[in-house]
This record gives C-alpha cells, sequence and structure tokens, in this order.
C-alpha cells in the first residue's frame, strides 16, 4: 500500500474529503489553498484560488458541480467545481470555521467563530439553483456555544443540525426555530472533527481530550469510546467494514525528542465494535489533522500539520484479512 | 485554571471563592457523615505542638538567690553565660527579685532573638554547673505549660483493647508464587500483582492520596510499605495493607531503612530562612516498637562536605547512611564531617567509642551491602596522597587502605552480597589537562584483601558504568571516548580457564552500543543494557558460557529499569520527568515483551522486595536439579489461565457485537425514512448508490500444528 504523497500546501492541512462519487479529493490548508486532486492517481486537477487566509473547511453539492469553502478571511465562497472559476462570495465579520450544504442543496449552514463583539453563531444562508441569482443574505443566526463551533452535519432530513464546539459539547438545533434542543458534555477538550455514517445513524467525533467517539445521531447517546494518548484530530467511519480510522498526534509544541516515534502520528485503525487498534500506518511527521475514507471504502486520505496529504489505497488482503 | 465547564458554571462571576453570599452551615457535613472518606486518624488524637508566640524564651531555674548587695553582679554573669549560646533580645533577661523578701527569686526568663537560638540556648543551659551547689535547669517557655498539666498523682494509662497483628508475610504465600509491585501515578497508588499468565496486573490495594510523595518506597525485605506525610511517615502491610505504625516527623520528606528493617530514619531538609543557613531534622524510629531513638537537628553545613555537599552548599540526600545489620542485632548510620566521620550505633544510637573517626579530607563513603565495613575516600592533603580504606564497625579497624596519587575523582562500587569492592579512580595525566581511568579491585573475602588494578587499553577511554553480578565474580563495564556509542566489556575476577580466584580477566567486549546503564538480573547470569534517557534501546545478554544476545527491545524514552526480585521479569518504565509515554512495559527476562500499562503523571514502579531465601544451598541445587518435576504444575496452571482469559475476552466480545446489533437494529426504521426522505428532498437529482462492492464472508481453514500423542489404551 504505498502512498501517493500529495505536495499540494506549504503549510498545515485542514481538512481532506472526498467528493460523493469518489473520483476527486479536495483538500484546503492553512496556506489559503484548495486544491482538486484525481483519487484514483493523485494527479492535481486544479485549484481554488481567491482566498485571502486560511481554508478551515470545503463541502460539495450532491451533484459534484459546486464546492462551497470557508475560510479564516471572513468569507465563505461559491466555486464552479469544473473550471474553478469563483461562482459567489459571503462577505461576513468573523472567520468561517464550519460550512455544509443541506441535502438537496437548497440550503447552507456556515459557522462562524467568536470574534470581536460578535459570538460564534451558525448562519443559514439559501443556496440559489442558478449562481447568478445568488444573495448573500443571512436567513437565521443561531447563536450561544462559547469557543468555535468546528463542524455542522445536517440530519433528520434538514430538521436539525448538529454542531461540534471547542468547549467539548455536541450540541442539536431545532433548523425551524433556530433554538438549541440538546446540549451534551461528550468530550472534556476540543472536539476537532465530527464525520457522519453512510446511513446516517451514527457520528464519530474526535477530540484533543485523547479519545474519539461514536454517538447516535438522534439521542447524542455515546455508543463507543476509542482512547489514543495523544490528542486526536480526525476521526472517520469506514463506509464497508466496521472500521475507524483515528489521526492525531501530539502537538508540535509539544515534541521536544527528536524521534518522531514520540508523537504518535500514525493514522490508525480500530475495530468499531471491539474498539481494538489493529492496524496503523505511519508516515506522517506531524500530527495528523484530517482524515477522510474513500466512498467505497478502498482507500482514505490523511492531511498532516506539515503540509503533506497521503493518499492511500488499500491492499487487497484488506479485504480479505477478515475483520 | 478552571476546566471549560467549571469556568461556564461560574460565567460573570468574579473569580474567587464566592464568600459573600454563602453560609457556613450550608455545607458542613452533618455529625458522623464522612462522604465515605475514612479518616487516617481514627486512633488517638496526637498532641497538638502549640505555639505560644513566646518560642523565643527559656526558662532558667536553679539560680542563686541572693541579696539586693550581689544582686547586679550576678545578673551580669547570667547574662555573659547566657549570651554565650545566642544573642538576647533588647531587655530580654528577667531576673526577678521577690519584693517582700529582697531576695532574687532564683529564675530567670530570657528572650532570644529566635526560635532556633532559644532551642539550641536550652540545650546548653539545661545542666549547666554555676557552681557546686548550683546547676542550672532550662525550658523552653512553651514547654512550661505541657510540664504543668502533668498530674502529680501517677494515672495508669487505660489499657488498649487487644488487636490480634496482620500476617505480614502473607504476600508470600501467594500460590502461583507471583511477585509484587507497586506504581505511584498522578494521586493513586497501587500494590498489584504482576500476573503474567493473564497478560496484565491484579490489584491488591490501591488507594487516592495514600502519601503526600510523588514516590512510593517498601522497607528492604519487603515487609512494610512506607507513606510520606506532614505529620511524618506510616508503614503499612499485611493483607489488606492496614497501618501498622506511624513514626511522628513534622514535615517528612524523605526516609531510609536499615537493611534489617529493624530502623528508619525520617529526613526533612528545611530550607534557609533569612540570613540563617540550610538546616535539617533526622529522627530515628525502631520499627517494631515505634521507639523514637534519636533526633538529629542542625545546621547542614556540618554534613555537608565532599560528595554529600550541594552547589549551593547544603547536604545532598543522602548524606546519612545505614550499614548492613551485625549478627546481634545492630546497624550503624554513619555521616561526615568535616575530616571525620561518625557512625552511631543503633538501637541505643550513642557514637561509636564516643568520638568520630578523624578522616583528612574524607569526600565520600559507602558501606559494604553484607558487612558493617564502609570504604571511605580521603581527597589528597599536602603531602599525603589520596586514600582509599575500609574501616570496620563497630571496632573501628582499619582493615584495608590504599594510597592512591594525582586523583581527580574516586567512586564506589560494591558487589551486591559484599564480595568485591571496585574503586573507580579517575587520575590526572601529568598535564593536569586531563583525566585517565583505572580501577581497583578489593577482593573483600580473601585473606588480606588483595586489591587487582584494571587499566582499560586505550587510555583515552571513560567508564562510565559498572555493575557487579549479583552472586557471582564477574562485573561488566561500559567504557569509551564517545559516550554516545560507547563500549560495553565483561571482566571476571576468577580465571575462565582454569577456575582459580584471583586476578582480573579480560572476557568479551562489544563496541559501538547505545546504552547508558547496566543491569544484572538479581540472580545473576542475565544482563540488560539499557540506553535510559536516550533512545530507550534494550538489549538483554545472556552470559552463562559465552555472551549471546538474547533479546532486544525498545521503550521510547525509558527512565527507569527494574528486575524483580525473582530474576524472572524486568520493568522499563517511563516516569513524569518525561512529559509523554508515561507509563511501563513488563518483559521476560530474556526480553520477550509481556504487557505495558499506561499512566499520565507516571511518577514510579517498584518491585517488592523478598527476604533472603530460607532454603540451604543444597536444597537450592536440587531443586533447579529437578526443576521439570516442579515447572509441570506451574506450566499447566499457566495454561489454563490463558484459556480462561481467552474465553473471557470472546465472551466480552461477543457482548459488545450484540449490543452493537441490537441498537442497529433499533435504528434501521428510521434509516429507512431518512432514505426515502433524502430519495424525496433530491427530486430528479437523486442517483441510486451504487452497488459495486460486496462485503462476503468468507470461512478459511488452516493448519497450524500437527502433533502426534500416544493414547494409552486403560
Amino acid at each position: 500500500m504505498r502512498p501517493y504523497i500529495l505536495q499540494g500546501h506549504t503549510r498545515p492541512l485542514n481538512q481532506v474529503s472526498f467528493t460523493r462519487e469518489g473520483d476527486f479529493l479536495i483538500t484546503c490548508g492553512k496556506d489559503s489553498n484548495v486544491n482538486l486532486w484525481w483519487a484514483d492517481n493523485g494527479e492535481r486537477a486544479g485549484t481554488f484560488n481567491g482566498h485571502n487566509g486560511a481554508v478551515w473547511t470545503t463541502d460539495t453539492t450532491y451533484d459534484t458541480s459546486v464546492l462551497m469553502t470557508g475560510a479564516g478571511d471572513s468569507t465563505v465562497r461559491l466555486w464552479d467545481i469544473t473550471n474553478g472559476d469563483e461562482l459567489f462570495k459571503f462577505q461576513f465579520h468573523e472567520p468561517c470555521r464550519a460550512v455544509k450544504f443541506n441535502v438537496g442543496d437548497t440550503m447552507a449552514a456556515i459557522s462562524t467563530d467568536p470574534f470581536m463583539d460578535s459570538v460564534s453563531a451558525i448562519r443559514l444562508v439559501k443556496i440559489a439553483d442558478d449562481s447568478s441569482e445568488q444573495s448573500g443574505e443571512v436567513l437565521a443566526s443561531m447563536t450561544g456555544p462559547r469557543g468555535r463551533i468546528t463542524r455542522i452535519l445536517w440530519t433528520d432530513l434538514n430538521k436539525t443540525l448538529i454542531s461540534t464546539s471547542e468547549d467539548g459539547c455536541v450540541r442539536r438545533w431545532d433548523v425551524e426555530t433556530g433554538k438549541m434542543i440538546q446540549e451534551e458534555q461528550v468530550h472534556k477538550a476540543t472536539i476537532g472533527d465530527m464525520q457522519m455514517s453512510v446511513g446516517g445513524t451514527h457520528i464519530i467525533t474526535a477530540s484533543a481530550d485523547q479519545s474519539a467517539k461514536i454517538l447516535d445521531s438522534q439521542t447524542l447517546q455515546e455508543l463507543k469510546t476509542f482512547s489514543s494518548q495523544v490528542p486526536i484530530n480526525s476521526a472517520a467511519l469506514s463506509p464497508t467494514h466496521d472500521h475507524v480510522l483515528i489521526g492525531g498526534g501530539q502537538e508540535a509544541s509539544k515534541v521536544t525528542t527528536t524521534s518522531d516515534k514520540a508523537g504518535h502520528f500514525e493514522a490508525r485503525f480500530f475495530h468499531k465494535i471491539y474498539k481494538d487498534e489493529f492496524a496503523n500506518v505511519s508516515g506522517h511527521f506531524g500530527p495528523i489533522n484530517t482524515v477522510a475514507f474513500t466512498p467505497d471504502g478502498t482507500g482514505f486520505a490523511s492531511g498532516g500539520e506539515e503540509g503533506y496529504v497521503r493518499l492511500h489505497h488499500f491492499d487487497a488482503d484488506y479485504f480479505t484479512g477478515g475483520n | 485554571m478552571l476546566s471549560v465547564e467549571e469556568e461556564k458554571m461560574f460565567e460573570g462571576q468574579p473569580r474567587g471563592f464566592p464568600f459573600g453570599d454563602f453560609d457556613i452551615a450550608d455545607v458542613m457535613l452533618p455529625d458522623g457523615d464522612t462522604m465515605g472518606i475514612p479518616s487516617d486518624d481514627e486512633e488517638e488524637e496526637e498532641l497538638i505542638e502549640t505555639e505560644t508566640g513566646l518560642g523565643h524564651i527559656v526558662v532558667v531555674d536553679n539560680i542563686p538567690q541572693v541579696g539586693a548587695e550581689k544582686y547586679d553582679k550576678l545578673t551580669k554573669i547570667l547574662s555573659k553565660i547566657f549570651s554565650a549560646s545566642g544573642t538576647i533580645a533588647e531587655n530580654g533577661l528577667n531576673h526577678p527579685v521577690d519584693q517582700s523578701t529582697g531576695l532574687s527569686k532564683g529564675f530567670a526568663f530570657v528572650e532570644y532573638e529566635n526560635h532556633d537560638q532559644a532551642r539550641t540556648a536550652r540545650m546548653a543551659l539545661d545542666g549547666y554547673q554555676l557552681d557546686k551547689n548550683h546547676k542550672f535547669i532550662a525550658i523552653l517557655f512553651d514547654d512550661l505549660e505541657r510540664l504543668n498539666d502533668v498530674p502529680d498523682e501517677y494515672q495508669e494509662p487505660p489499657q488498649k483493647p487487644y488487636e490480634p497483628a496482620t500476617d505480614l508475610y502473607n504476600w508470600m504465600g501467594d500460590r502461583r508464587g507471583r511477585d509484587q509491585f507497586a506504581v505511584r501515578y498522578g494521586d493513586e497508588t497501587e500494590v498489584l500483582f504482576n500476573d503474567v499468565a493473564q497478560q496484565n496486573p491484579q490489584k491488591v490495594k490501591d488507594r487516592s492520596f495514600w502519601t503526600e510523595a510523588p514516590f512510593i518506597q517498601w522497607s528492604p525485605q519487603g515487609t512494610y510499605l512506607a507513606t510520606v506525610h506532614m505529620q511524618g511517615v506510616a508503614i503499612w502491610g499485611g493483607d489488606d495493607f492496614r497501618r501498622i505504625r506511624r513514626f511522628s516527623h513534622k514535615n517528612a520528606q524523605r526516609l531510609a531503612f536499615s537493611e534489617c528493617e529493624k530502623f528508619v530514619y525520617i529526613y526533612t531538609d528545611i530550607p534557609p530562612e533569612g540570613r540563617q543557613p540550610p538546616r535539617f531534622a533526622l529522627s530515628v524510629y525502631e520499627v517494631t516498637t515505634g521507639r523514637k531513638l534519636r533526633v538529629f537537628e542542625g545546621s547542614q553545613e556540618d554534613h555537608a562536605v565532599g560528595a554529600a555537599r550541594r552547589p549551593d552548599g547544603g547536604m545532598a540526600y543522602p548524606a546519612f547512611k545505614w550499614s548492613s545489620s551485625t549478627d546481634d542485632g545492630h546497624a550503624f548510620l554513619a555521616v561526615m564531617r568535616k575530616n571525620a566521620i561518625s557512625i552511631y550505633q543503633a538501637p541505643e544510637m550513642t557514637l561509636l567509642d564516643k568520638k568520630s573517626i578523624k578522616a583528612d579530607g574524607i569526600q565520600s563513603f559507602e558501606w559494604s551491602p553484607a558487612d558493617p565495613i564502609l570504604c571511605a575516600y580521603q581527597e589528597e592533603q599536602g603531602n599525603l596522597p589520596a586514600r582509599v580504606v575500609l574501616i570496620r564497625s563497630p571496632d573501628r579497624e582499619e582493615v584495608r587502605a590504599k594510597n592512591l596519587f594525582s586523583v581527580a575523582d574516586v567512586r564506589m562500587a560494591w558487589h551486591p552480597q559484599g564480595d568485591y569492592l571496585a574503586v573507580r579512580v579517575e587520575k590526572w595525566t601529568k598535564t593536569k589537562k586531563s583525566t585517565t581511568t583505572n580501577l581497583e579491585l578489593f577482593s573483600m573475602r580473601e585473606k588480606n584483601i588483595p586489591v587487582d588494578m584494571l587499566e582499560l587499553p586505550n587510555k583515552s577511554e571513560k567508564i562510565s558504568g559498572l555493575a557487579w553480578e549479583p552472586h557471582g565474580n564477574r562485573f561488566a563495564l561500559i567504557h569509551g571516548s564517545d559516550p554516545q556509542r560507547p563500549s560495553v566489556s565483561l571482566y571476571s575476577m576468577k580465571d575462565p580457564k582454569s577456575g582459580a580466584l584471583g586476578g582480573v580477566h579480560h572476557i568479551h567486549t562489544v563496541h559501538n552500543r547505545s546504552v547508558s546503564s547496566l543491569h544484572w538480573s538479581p540472580k545473576g547470569r542475565f544482563l540488560l543494557l539499557a540506553g535510559l534517557k536516550q533512545n530507550g534501546k534494550l538489549e538483554w545478554w545472556d552470559t552463562h558460557d559465552e555472551v549471546s544476545v538474547v533479546g532486544a527491545g525498545e521503550h521510547l524514552m525509558a527512565t527507569e529499569v527494574a528486575w524483580d526480585p525473582s530474576g524472572r521479569y524486568v520493568v522499563t518504565s517511563v516516569t513524569a520527568v518525561n512529559q509523554m509515554e508515561n507509563g511501563y512495559q513488563v518483559w521476560s527476562f530474556c526480553g520477550q515483551p509481556l504487557y505495558k500499562v499506561s499512566k499520565d503523571r507516571f511518577f514510579g514502579f517498584v518491585w517488592r522486595p523478598r527476604p533472603e531465601c530460607l532454603l540451604s544451598k543444597e536444597k537450592q541445587k536440587e531443586i533447579s536439579k529437578n526443576l521439570k518435576k516442579y515447572s509441570k504444575r506451574f506450566e499447566e496452571e499457566d495454561e489454563k489461565l490463558l484459556a480462561a482469559v481467552d474465553s473471557e475476552l470472546l465472551a466480552e466480545r461477543e457482548k459488545m457485537l450484540s449490543e452493537w446489533n441490537s441498537w442497529k437494529e433499533s435504528r434501521v426504521e428510521w434509516a429507512e425514512k431518512q432514505k426515502e426522505g433524502i430519495k424525496q428532498l433530491l427530486g430528479s437529482k437523486w442517483v441510486a448508490p451504487e452497488e459495486e462492492y460486496i462485503v462476503q464472508e468468507v470461512e478459511v481453514s488452516a493448519i497450524v500444528d500437527v502433533r502426534e500423542q500416544k493414547v494409552e489404551s486403560q
């Protein structure tokens, strides 16, 4: 399983994600770049240029025609994936950390950081079918939690949103009323990532408190906990196997020894049900900031603090070796 | 620092404890409610030391009673005597006169500048012979009240109800012969059995805040576990680890048992106050009775000599060192002074022959682990050469001495059974710009204690580590010119061919090893080379006939190594000196990794020592000859245990799987609705998910092992 090493970022990676069809990989990082890669051979297909700050997150529409990016330059932008043109720019006063299209791509949820006088907020915007009719109007703002909102997911057929925060809480919001309907202190430290299972029944959260947890997406009840010796920055659920992928590592500022082993910069595989670690893949020489499975479960990508993306395709024995 | 959730709780409130709108009665526990926290002080309340604030005052009694004509003269004399042992405060001398008789009352109050002076003065003045008829009685004013409270009539103390003693050796009767160890991490202290068959340690006892020190200590024979507290030291033992005894000593910091476990001292380093030099307090107790044998107090400077001197002028721990015990139950406590060494004999705690042993230029000393013999190093004094001298107690005889020239430094390493002593000598070269290292090897069991000298073939090499093989005649050395990649050599004090004792014989050398310390198995033969505080590289040697490497491993950032007393297992650990990787790893004697435990803020791992084996040498030999017979039972047991562990794990997995499946089942309906809903929401855009892959469960069988076994027909 020799990985492709993708060198398209000069600074730490913030998110890697595959498009729904699985043919493209989209990566974004602190260097304000957004890159589009062919998932099968790691060749770069294009870039999306325009942001002037760290790009924190990306999301694509169901038909993979439009890309949405949220960045530290206080803008969220829509791009034409086919040619890299910027279609629209939402201008805010605060850095934008998480973006997510709803099912059907009629709306998007955008989280903005607490900044100057503003508190953290989730903002809902309408997404026009035709981008020339797109407006920057914010339909609703949900405010409240302390600390940045790091990830948002739509669930329950666009009726509710689930958000994760730096205070370790997972919250559910009613989209209709804009009210918070549930709040659970799931982690003791910042939750860096949250990803949803294929059917939407459960989610996985990754936290700096050195654990990742699987929660029931409807009740937020804790189903499984995976622990590590180092902070976890990202966690992903395999679409095909009962496998969990976890990426993290000792914060770069705390790595004092010469050996890179001390930092635990491996991508680690756990059995989703038995919670045992059964494999790990080393290669990064800084903490892993983000991991993602390909939609068909035949590979994964990881993005590191050191600026490299590693794109892996599993060997045959991953599938035949059993669980 | 408040955690995130705590901060949220007090959001918008001022920092600090909210005393303003707060009624103390609301948070008081009702009488008898302990919140489930057992009190340590269920027994007698200890006498609380009262500080009346008059601690600087000494009362001196039995002063001659004189009339007015002699009063001034006497007061003058008194003031002279009193100020000899400290500075008297302004108007600090009160020598009262009885107005009715005109005579002085025969006692005086003296106020000194500080408490310490008052205490020294009290000691000096108590028993001071002024003239034939007048011997002073001096006490501290603070003690006056206490002494007044003593009833005039003798009252018999109430008899304590009999409590059956606990079996202190219970742990040694473990049927499976497991060894215990204690670990200290965070606020926790745990005692566990090293259970290799179950791949996990088995808890015997754990307690939060058991000790206030970041370490935990066993007594040398393993009978007691010692904990350190503000009020002193407590020792625990028996199957339930109940408290056996307490030894009071204010602000206790460290303790040291004598090898025989009969005596213990508790030590406190008192940091300097103002212009006062650092002081120390050391109490010696008898362990079995709890009797306080002696208290040493004083300035650290007195004993901060040579190797016991810290860069800041204080006394390095341990300056006081216990000897092994003699057959008649004595042990000796030795400490250096300037140009002398003082040896106290326990339990009397008197200075041997009432005087210290003169030792000009003494720099360091070490007791033999087996005999009451100490080795002291005296540095060069003018024309006198440096000396290494062996002194025996209690007769204080010099049993051997060796003169050495142009010495820069000396270090000593005793053989664990006291059979040999290695003295590592750093010598100046002629130019005095660099040093060379050689060894002086004392054979303690030979007549007249012969000394062999060993020089390394390459003179520029330094010796950075030496370890004697327990129960053997060999020692291993780390040496080399590059401290990062030194060589390791094995030498013997026995001729390897003829088997004759005497002389130093080279056996084996390997070059270029990343090793910083050497650790012999306590039973000898196996040697662990460890690169501690470097890369954590580990290498196991079997030195039985020919030296061979039997195992290798790595414990990243390991800081400590500890062999279990039986020599079956060895533990490497990473303590809190490193921020990460804290915890310990258990290995077999030849380097097989067995299990690993991670604990944050890990302070230490200590095996419970075992007392000397009571079986005769012949019996031990017989057992090792018929080992197969004995080991069968243990092997069978181990196998059974392993099988049990496996089936437990399987059952656990079974349970997890069924729990997960039933949860999944409960979500099926919801998931179906979602699928439908998503399809509707997407409308014409909806694409059926690709079902290109199939997850298929295939059973594969493979032959692991074929064994033939004869089955006897009945």
